[in-house]
């Protein structure tokens, strides 16, 4: 009734002038992610170059390259991997295929819920506590892999179930009824089926992992190593960590070389995500069910 | 009479029990055996988790509220090299900088939710949720440099004493939380049923009405959940707070200008201080309490979060 009571005119005002404040907001959201992108490409892009890539830093880290910090970040993103991902499928086919509904799996959920929601500084925290000093495995590769594996592993666990979920339940049966064991037709049927989703799901965790700083701050980055780590025990450089040394704790160093090391770590991170989204957009379109 | 309604329930559920198809599998051999309890104990793995990381939150962290006396440990003074380990003005830090990233976040990421749900066309959908996704992909090192040396300036040439203030870090945060709040409201709207709607403009609401009167009061829950999530996710958030923030341990006078004063949060001091301390002194003892206080708060968040909307927490588990 009230709605009737208001003027035809009236109304209609309202609605253009609520529906050019809401288009108004999505453009305040949108437009700092493109300028945030577009001038860290500006204004790094000078500072590539294929020493910058593959150099270690030299005279103080203000000139060379930065590839220490780059290949610490890829062995940490691979280690993160062989930890995380056995786990975490694990889970992924525990809450898709067999948790029934009962109060272990709501814990298992509640569990999973709120290791997303820790702090990623929480998580440093634990990996000193528990890993370096507990364990007593230092400062190094192995428990800054073990930290950032086992903070990357809701993301992964929340997609990858999800992906084993999209697959149709007729394709269990059919399998079922051909007189395949319940693995069997997991293995099979349902993982074949679900890889697209799950290999999405790996990479955008990964791709947070790669970076993150506050986990690996205590756990394995180094200021400045001289040489590359020699085994999982040494410390590393990575590319977070560096950029966070270098813009805030030498004084001196050439902007240039801050805005290449941002746009370094930008694109590693960011290339893995398109990659993700590839995936994803591929599969949604084969999907023939 | 009340036995045998039992009884029939019973009888029910275990014919339910049997027709359901993923009920009966053939008999596995030892190999499958133990591939099962492998996963099962991937699954039960996640709560062990939860689990150690709080134990150990305790054991390196439980001495600071036993040795220092509640009064000082909640007082207003955090001067560590004195012996002070007051970490009030580190929550105060920490409310602030949320506080103000929330009131940024939360009307332009419920906005943009509605105009993503609603209005866009397809078209621009396909271009704006893959870009947000990609601000959620950008590490938070890369916006706490640009903060550091693009916005601060900025702030500063707008009368502040410093760059480095609380303002700073709350619009940092806010489009870090951006992306949560807003991929969680889009979720809640999109399951509004499209019946609502099409009843709405049948009886000649305008778009607008449709959303503000029927769409919105029904993914309510799913908004607050949203909310709660945004709140989570900024008030952990570290290093970019930290490299804007300007670090200072000390409370504001509460005011107008209260967003252009430095503070410092609790995430901010853990990172700050842990490497320079010795391991088992209070000061260490006590960074590890400040992170008992960061666990609880973001699990009492999750839980509430939780309650909300149980099938949305499930659909988006960790990818928030």
């Amino acid at each position: 009734m009230r709605l009737a009571m208001r003027p035809a005119m009236k109304r209609q005002q309202t609605q253009k002038i609520a529906v050019g404040l809401i288009t108004g907001a999505a453009v305040l959201v949108v437009i700092p992610i493109v300028l945030v992108i577009l001038y860290i490409v500006v204004q790094g892009i000078g500072a590539l170059s294929w020493e910058f890539l593959t150099a270690p830093p030299r005279n103080g880290m203000t000139e060379g390259g930065i590839m220490p910090a780059i290949l610490g970040t890829l062995i940490l993103t691979l280690g993160t991997a062989i930890v995380c991902l056995p786990l975490a499928i694990g889970a992924a086919i525990y809450l898709a295929e067999y948790a029934s509904d009962n109060r272990l799996t709501r814990w298992v959920r509640l569990a999973i819920v709120n290791l997303a929601g820790i702090p990623s500084i929480v998580y440093g925290l634990f990996g000193l506590g528990a890993f370096v000093l507990f364990l007593q495995f230092g400062t190094s590769i192995l428990a800054g892999s073990l930290t950032l594996g086992i903070m990357t592993l809701p993301v992964v666990i929340s997609t990858a179930e999800e992906a084993i979920l999209s697959v149709p339940q007729e394709f269990r049966l059919v399998s079922q009824s051909l007189g395949a064991t319940r693995w069997q037709t997991i293995r099979h049927q349902v993982l074949p089926h679900a890889m697209p989703g799950i290999i999405t799901g790996v990479i955008l965790g990964l791709s947070r992992a790669a970076g993150e700083t506050a986990p690996i701050l205590f756990t394995v980055a180094a200021f400045y190593v001289p040489h590359l780590p020699q085994s999982v025990s040494d410390q590393t450089m990575a590319l977070p960590y560096h950029l966070y040394v270098i813009s805030t704790q030498v004084p001196g160093m050439p902007l240039s070389v801050q805005y290449g090391t941002a746009l370094v770590l930008l694109l590693l991170v960011l290339s893995l995500t398109v990659v993700a989204t590839v995936i994803r957009t591929r599969m949604r379109r084969r999907r023939d069910w | 009479m009340a036995n045998l309604n039992d009884f029939a329930k019973a009888r029910t559920a275990q014919i339910a029990l049997r027709v359901r198809p993923m009920g009966i599998w053939l008999r596995r051999g030892r190999l499958e055996t133990l591939i099962e309890l492998l996963i099962r104990l991937s699954g039960v793995s996640t709560i062990v988790i939860v689990g150690l990381i709080f134990l150990f939150l305790l054991r390196e962290g439980l001495p600071a509220f036993l040795d220092i006396p509640l009064r000082q440990l909640f007082g207003s003074r955090w001067y560590p090299i004195e012996g002070f380990y007051g970490i009030w003005p580190l929550l105060v830090g920490s409310l602030v900088v949320t506080a103000g990233a929330i009131v940024i976040a939360v009307p332009l990421g419920l906005t943009t939710a509605v105009y993503l749900g609603e209005i866009a066309p397809v078209w621009q959908r396909e271009i704006l949720k893959p870009l947000i996704e990609v601000l959620a992909g950008i590490p938070s090192i890369v916006l706490g440099f640009l903060g550091w040396v693009a916005l601060a300036p900025i702030i500063q040439s707008l009368g502040a004493p410093t760059g480095l203030t609380a303002l700073t870090g709350s619009l940092i945060l806010a489009y870090m939380a951006l992306p949560t709040i807003i991929s969680i409201s889009e979720d809640a709207l999109y399951a509004v049923p499209k019946e609502y709607r099409d009843g709405a403009l049948a009886i000649g609401a305008t778009q607008w009405q449709t959303i503000w009167r029927v769409v919105l009061p029904a993914a309510r829950s799913g908004l607050a959940m949203a909310v709660m999530l945004g709140i989570g996710r900024a008030i952990g958030e570290t290093m970019a707070v930290m490299m804007v923030t300007g670090n200072a341990a000390f409370i504001p006078d509460l005011g107008l200008d209260l967003p252009l004063h430095p503070v410092r949060t609790m995430t901010a001091t853990i990172a700050a201080e842990m490497g320079e301390v010795a391991q088992g002194s209070l000061h260490y003892n006590v960074l590890f309490g400040i992170g008992i206080v960061l666990f609880v708060v973001t699990f009492a968040i999750n839980l509430v979060a939780g309650r909300l909307v149980g099938s949305v927490v499930r659909r988006r588990g960790g990818q928030l």
